[in-house]
């Protein structure tokens, strides 16, 4: 009795972990296929997206929506960043009483890393989610099809003007964000601590490069913005056109957006740092 | 009548986000302040360059004067050598001298010039012939040890070998 008893537990067991073994092998082959599907979607996207710029008004009523919209998200928070970093690396500098370098912390931590990952990640909770929510919701609501009913490309009509108006807008907001956070950095390192202004702009600029460090920042933001741009628009495009396919499809924007520009990041630093200086 | 404020609102943001650029690349990467048009460049042979990067300032009197523009090995005479690239506002008489040096405690190496008394002033192409090497940590610390040894001839018995440069 207690052997086959032993026995069906064993099989039980086994019957487990065969399931999860499974479902891990299904996640893989699942993700696998998603990132071609991505990759076609993108060449796709590219195709059609002639008549964006024709009629580059489309391109300006999404700049508007993605961009316009986050600017107030994105100075308020580039504003309290810099002044974080202004007061943290006062805190750390003056240990070792180099409290005139918290202009170059403040400016290179900002222009290098922070501008464009934390802006990239603002802009795809806050423009990345709405944009994959409204082509979901389109998608639900039948507007594709009837588009597609019509010979209008839903391609080059919804989704091209959503992509092109977010790597535009990407690039821009970034560079505001770190221009808001250098001028936190002064309001607490120069306005409230009392650091010299002068050696705060001076040692910021003797050490801030403009072509490894500017030039790199704003390339960094810009392929954030196609990425995240990618993200949104496709996982709109391909959410189940029902209430909780929309609503998982704007959380995998998010999460996606997020593990996708941080592993970016660091692909593109380690390029970009190769060189030395 | 929308397409007028949804045009005003692009325009105003794209201003917004090149007038950051700009702001990134005056104000603080400070482009355009030191073209290498306007600078004329001396060279500058030194033992030992200790941390000295190319771009460091160059400086005199504690105002910036020039940046270094390049920096390699000269492999005939196992020295480095360094080339300057100093502001054309500014020159220097021909015996000037250059030292690397350290800014604070954990500041980054630049290269002092210190003015010499010659009538003669620096051109471009010129070499500095006086120099100072960066002082390395190492080197300053076993000095200090050596030097130290030879106080106490109990402590070291007066057998240590002197080093070529301890004081005497």
């Amino acid at each position: 009795m207690p052997t086959t008893c032993g026995f069906a537990q064993e099989t039980r067991v086994l019957e487990r972990v065969r399931r999860s073994v499974a479902s891990l092998g299904h996640r893989v082959i699942d993700g696998i296929w998603r990132t071609g599907t991505v990759a076609r979607f993108f060449v796709r996207l590219l195709a059609s997206s002639g008549p964006s710029f024709q009629r580059f008004g489309l391109v300006m009523r999404e700049v508007y929506f993605t961009g316009v919209l986050s600017l107030v998200i994105i100075i308020v928070s580039g504003l309290f960043i810099g002044m974080v970093l202004g007061l943290q690396g006062y805190e750390t500098l003056q240990k070792y009483g180099s409290t005139e370098a918290i202009g170059v912390l403040v400016a290179l931590s900002l222009v290098r890393e922070l501008g464009p990952v934390v802006t990239g990640l603002l802009f795809a909770s806050r423009a990345g989610s709405a944009i994959t929510a409204e082509i979901g919701l389109m998608k639900v609501t039948e507007q594709l099809s009837a588009m597609d009913m019509m010979a209008v490309s839903p391609m080059s009509r919804v989704i091209a003007p959503r992509f092109w108006a977010g790597v535009i807008s990407m690039p821009l907001l970034a560079a505001l964000f770190s221009c808001m956070g250098v001028f936190g950095g002064y309001i607490i390192a120069v306005v409230i601590i009392g650091v010299d202004n002068g050696v705060f702009w001076s040692q910021m600029q003797a050490s801030v490069d403009f072509r490894y460090d500017v030039l790199n920042g704003v390339v960094k933001s810009f392929v954030f913005g196609i990425a995240v741009a990618v993200i949104a628009t496709f996982e709109g495009y391909d959410a189940p056109p029902t209430a909780e396919g929309v609503s998982r499809a704007t959380t995998r924007t998010v999460v996606n957006s997020a593990l996708t520009i941080l592993a970016l990041d660091l692909i593109l630093t380690s390029l970009m740092l190769r060189g030395g200086t | 009548m929308e397409r007028t404020t949804i045009d005003l609102w692009f325009g105003a943001f794209v201003a917004a986000g090149f007038a950051a650029l700009l702001v990134l690349s005056l104000k603080v990467g400070n482009l355009g302040a030191e073209r290498s048009g306007d600078s004329y460049r001396v060279e500058a042979r030194f033992d030992n360059i200790g941390g000295l990067k190319v771009r460091a300032p160059v400086r005199s009197a504690g105002v910036t004067v020039g940046r270094v523009a390049d920096i390699h090995f000269d492999n005939a005479r196992y020295q480095a050598d360094v080339t300057l690239a100093i502001d054309k506002r500014y020159s220097f008489p021909k015996d000037t001298s250059a030292s690397i040096l350290t800014s604070g405690l954990l500041g980054e190496n630049y290269v002092g010039l210190e003015a010499g008394g010659d009538d003669h002033k620096l051109k471009a192409g010129d070499r500095i012939a006086i120099t100072q090497s960066a002082v390395v940590l190492e080197r300053l610390i076993g000095q200090f040890l050596f030097s130290k040894a030879q106080e106490e001839p109990a402590a070291a018995n007066g057998k240590l070998p002197q080093p070529p440069g301890a004081p005497k």
